[in-house]
């Protein structure tokens, strides 16, 4: 490997506290942002198996309600903490911070983010504004009931608008604007890092596909952020401190008249909601992407199909994806010209969709494919992305949208592209680079066993949900019994139920298979997979500094599989022109 | 990672022996285990720049509130518009005037002139806070308070709000003559442009917040 010396002294921490606690060395990060996730899509998923089991058997006894029986309220509040805990807690930080913090650095040759000390303070701070919202389940009144869109008038008028929206709704508006600035953080991090401490020779267009999803996430993510935290300050104000930006005049909740507040506009709330949330779920979706094609290309042995269209479309849906927040708002209300707008830009968004997705195709397409763990779920990613994707084209249409919005129909789709497709992302990266971070292999065949289970699993549960959303069943509601025309749904609902409770298990195998080999797992090598990236060019688990010192420089593009007249089907990054077709 | 913590040492340990070619300005924090890796200079500008982008973002959002709430709303009142602001508009104005004459004694290398100019302009910034805070004083007695009116809920949270970052200019500009750069890994050069660069850009968020402010009353 040809190297040169970066000549820093940058030294390992030898204590424990700064070495896994207060540690600032990227990977350590990464793996405390997955731990983080891990611990939050466990519970995210308690919390929707009691919902799910409320839904089936209404008066069933439940473990933590007071009384035993689940009340409507208590329905919403779960469903309120799922929602929040999957998208900030999960789908914001496993697939962006976690494996963007762990690989990033390495896979453009650098010892470290470009601000360690930040860095540390960006996964600190995400740390509190989980304690933050999950303590939000033991104040008085307990969770909020306002969903994770937290949707004023509700949201912002306390006690009265029912419990959970005293004290749980402000820790929940808090926890919110702690994690934007947690994230605007790490954006500033992976932005600065890729643009400034690429090793020689990495230019753009030989960053692997996962660098490039992780920077446009983190654009996106520098340039969302900030409105939510504006959003949240605004809301906060309304309901501490009196003001009316969002609550209207004229409102009477439970009987009780509002006088206090005058001409305030929920639909502002809406607006800045979606203009931060739209771009939140390409922050969900884009790394999962990137590890798609990095691990589609890397188990087809073949170079990813369109490498500049690849990234010219990661590029284009990060910028269509802050043009069509508009599209959440069909029924507010809005002039159907607008309305119109956003439709078209919404739809604008298949094509690039389709670029990535016949690329994926391409890349497959005579490769020769090894049927990895990690591939599979890679696979299952292509397949997640564009079944929830085509139902996006339904929904986009306001038309359509006046009938199917608020149904199970939204619910199906926006799990299956934002949700389960994203956990694909990140199974697919944890499988795939599992060996690098712990220095074990994963148990292949549990594996493939947990694969199974979970791609079957969740089709079964969200494919069904369309049915319902068709049939007109509104989501949200805690309990359908006397619900006529809901009646002969039931079935569909006791179905979904049984394939979440499998669905689930099946969860707790990978998290043995997770533990058990990173004690006991079949030791790794360098690079198990034959791949070409940096990060398959040092030790597993990497030196502290990662390159030991010795920074390669990189010589080729990333994806250079099965070229002609090569010996091996794979040339690293790092290797010299002069060493390709020698033995490495 | 647990049960490496023996592997890595010998990996540095065998890694290292190559030369010890130290970037200009070092790189050691002086707490050793705690150090950072050597950056280009150029990292620092990248970043104050995504910073300002993202600042922005936040301002524009709040902007944009002010607008469509004044727009949608019928219930929008006037406030005496505080005239001290036009005299805080003034002296940090003239901030960004000493700002740049500091820099330029750094870099013809009089080092106590620039930073008397930096203290100068440290000492504008300080100014113009108190001067804010006068104006939400003067708002008071005219019993003009956050929820009175959404005019005034605007005004006290863009002031605010802008004002947080003008403190954390000051801290900046304080780290900046306080620091001693010998062992810093940010140049003194890099650091004074950065503070400068974030200065001057909190300066000209005020005059467009103050505009907004006050034509938008």
């Amino acid at each position: 490997m040809v190297t040169h010396d970066s000549g820093g002294h940058h030294h390992p921490p030898t204590s424990f506290i700064r070495k896994y606690i207060f540690s600032t060395d990227h990977k350590v990060i990464g793996l405390q942002y997955y731990f983080l996730a891990l611990f939050s899509v466990f519970l995210g998923m308690a919390l929707s198996m009691l919902m799910r089991i409320h839904l089936v058997w209404p008066s069933a006894k439940m473990p933590f309600t007071p009384g035993g029986q689940m009340t409507p309220e208590q329905y919403l509040a779960l469903m309120t903490m799922h929602g929040s805990i999957m998208v900030f807690m999960v789908l914001t930080t496993a697939p962006q911070s976690g494996f963007g913090n762990y690989a990033l650095p390495i896979q453009i040759g650098a010892e470290d983010m470009a601000f360690p000390v930040l860095n540390m303070l960006s996964f600190w701070t995400t740390l509190l504004s989980l304690i933050v919202l999950v303590s939000a389940f033991f104040v008085n009144g307990g969770a909020p009931i306002s969903g994770w869109t937290a949707y004023p008038p509700l949201s912002a008028l306390g006690q009265i608008a029912g419990p959970g929206q005293g004290a749980g709704q402000t820790l929940w508006v808090v926890g919110v604007a702690i994690f934007c600035i947690g994230s605007l953080l790490g954006a500033l991090n992976f932005i600065t890092t890729t643009v400034d401490l690429r090793a020689k020779g990495m230019t753009l267009g030989r960053m692997p596909l996962t660098v490039w999803a992780w920077l446009v996430t983190a654009i996106l993510g520098l340039l969302a952020f900030g409105v939510l935290l504006a959003a949240c300050l605004l809301l906060l104000l309304d309901r501490i401190a009196g003001t009316s930006f969002f609550i209207p005049g004229g409102l009477v909740v439970t009987d009780t008249p509002i006088v206090s507040h005058t001409g305030g506009s929920p639909l502002l709330w809406q607006h800045l909601f979606w203009f931060f949330g739209h771009p939140e779920v390409y922050i969900a979706i884009l790394p999962g992407m990137g590890v798609a094609s990095h691990v589609l290309s890397t188990f087809s042995r073949k170079p990813v199909f369109g490498y500049k269209a690849m990234v010219g479309a990661l590029g284009a849906i990060g910028f269509l994806g802050f043009c069509v927040w508009g599209h959440h708002m069909f029924i507010s209300g809005m002039s159907p010209y607008s309305a119109f707008a956003f439709s078209l830009l919404t739809m604008t968004i298949g094509v690039p969709s389709a670029i990535k997705t016949f690329n994926w195709l391409g890349t497959l397409w005579g490769g020769r494919i090894q049927f990895t763990t990690a591939m599979m779920f890679g696979l299952g990613f292509v397949s997640l992305f564009v079944t929830g994707g085509l139902s996006g084209l339904f929904l986009a249409q306001p038309s359509i949208d006046l009938y199917l919005h608020d149904t199970y129909f939204v619910v199906a789709h926006f799990h299956l592209i934002m949700g389960v497709a994203a956990i694909f992302g990140i199974f697919a990266a944890t499988y795939f680079w599992f060996p690098k971070m712990f220095g074990r292999m994963l148990n292949e065949t549990i594996g493939k066993v947990h694969f199974w289970f979970t791609f079957v699993g969740v089709y079964s549960i969200f494919m069904p949900m369309h049915f319902l959303g068709l049939a007109g069943h509104p989501r949200r509601y805690a309990d359908t019994t006397g619900v006529n025309f809901l009646g002969p749904l039931h079935s569909v609902h006791y179905f979904i139920t049984l394939a979440a409770m499998i669905t689930i298990s099946a969860q707790l195998i990978f998290l043995f298979n997770f533990f058990y080999s990173m004690k006991a797992g079949q030791k790794a090598s360098e690079n198990p997979w034959n791949a070409t990236t940096l990060e398959w060019s040092i030790p597993s688990p990497p030196p502290f500094d990662n390159f030991a010192g010795r920074i390669p420089v990189v010589y080729r593009g990333p994806y250079e599989f099965s070229v002609p007249g090569a010996t091996d089907d794979y040339i690293p990054q790092h290797l010299t022109p002069e060493r390709v077709g020698k033995a490495h | 990672m647990p049960g490496t913590i023996t592997d890595e040492i010998e990996i540095i340990d065998a890694g290292r022996g190559g030369g010890t070619n130290v970037p200009a300005g070092g790189d050691d924090d002086g707490e050793g285990s705690f150090g950072s890796p050597g950056i280009p200079q150029r990292a620092y500008f990248t970043v104050i720049q995504l910073g300002l982008a993202g600042i922005i973002m936040f301002f524009m959002a709040l902007t944009s509130s002010f607008l469509v709430r004044k727009g949608l709303g019928n219930d929008w009142v006037a406030f005496n518009f505080p005239r001290i602001l036009w005299l805080n508009t003034l002296i940090l104005l003239a901030s960004s005037i000493t700002i740049q004459i500091a820099r330029r004694h750094l870099r013809e290398d009089e080092k106590a002139a620039f930073k008397r100019w930096w203290s100068v302009t440290t000492s504008l910034g300080i100014l113009f806070l108190a001067g804010q805070f006068i104006a939400w004083r003067q708002l008071a007695r005219q019993g003009v308070f956050l929820v009175t009116n959404p005019s005034s809920s605007f005004f006290y949270v863009l002031t605010a709000a802008h004002g947080l970052h003008l403190f954390g200019g000051i801290l900046a500009l304080v780290y900046v003559s306080h620091r001693s750069w010998r062992r810093s890994r940010v140049s003194q050069a890099t650091a004074t442009d950065v503070a400068s660069i974030y200065w001057h850009c909190m300066d000209g968020l005020w005059v467009f917040l103050f505009a907004l402010l006050y034509l938008g009353r």
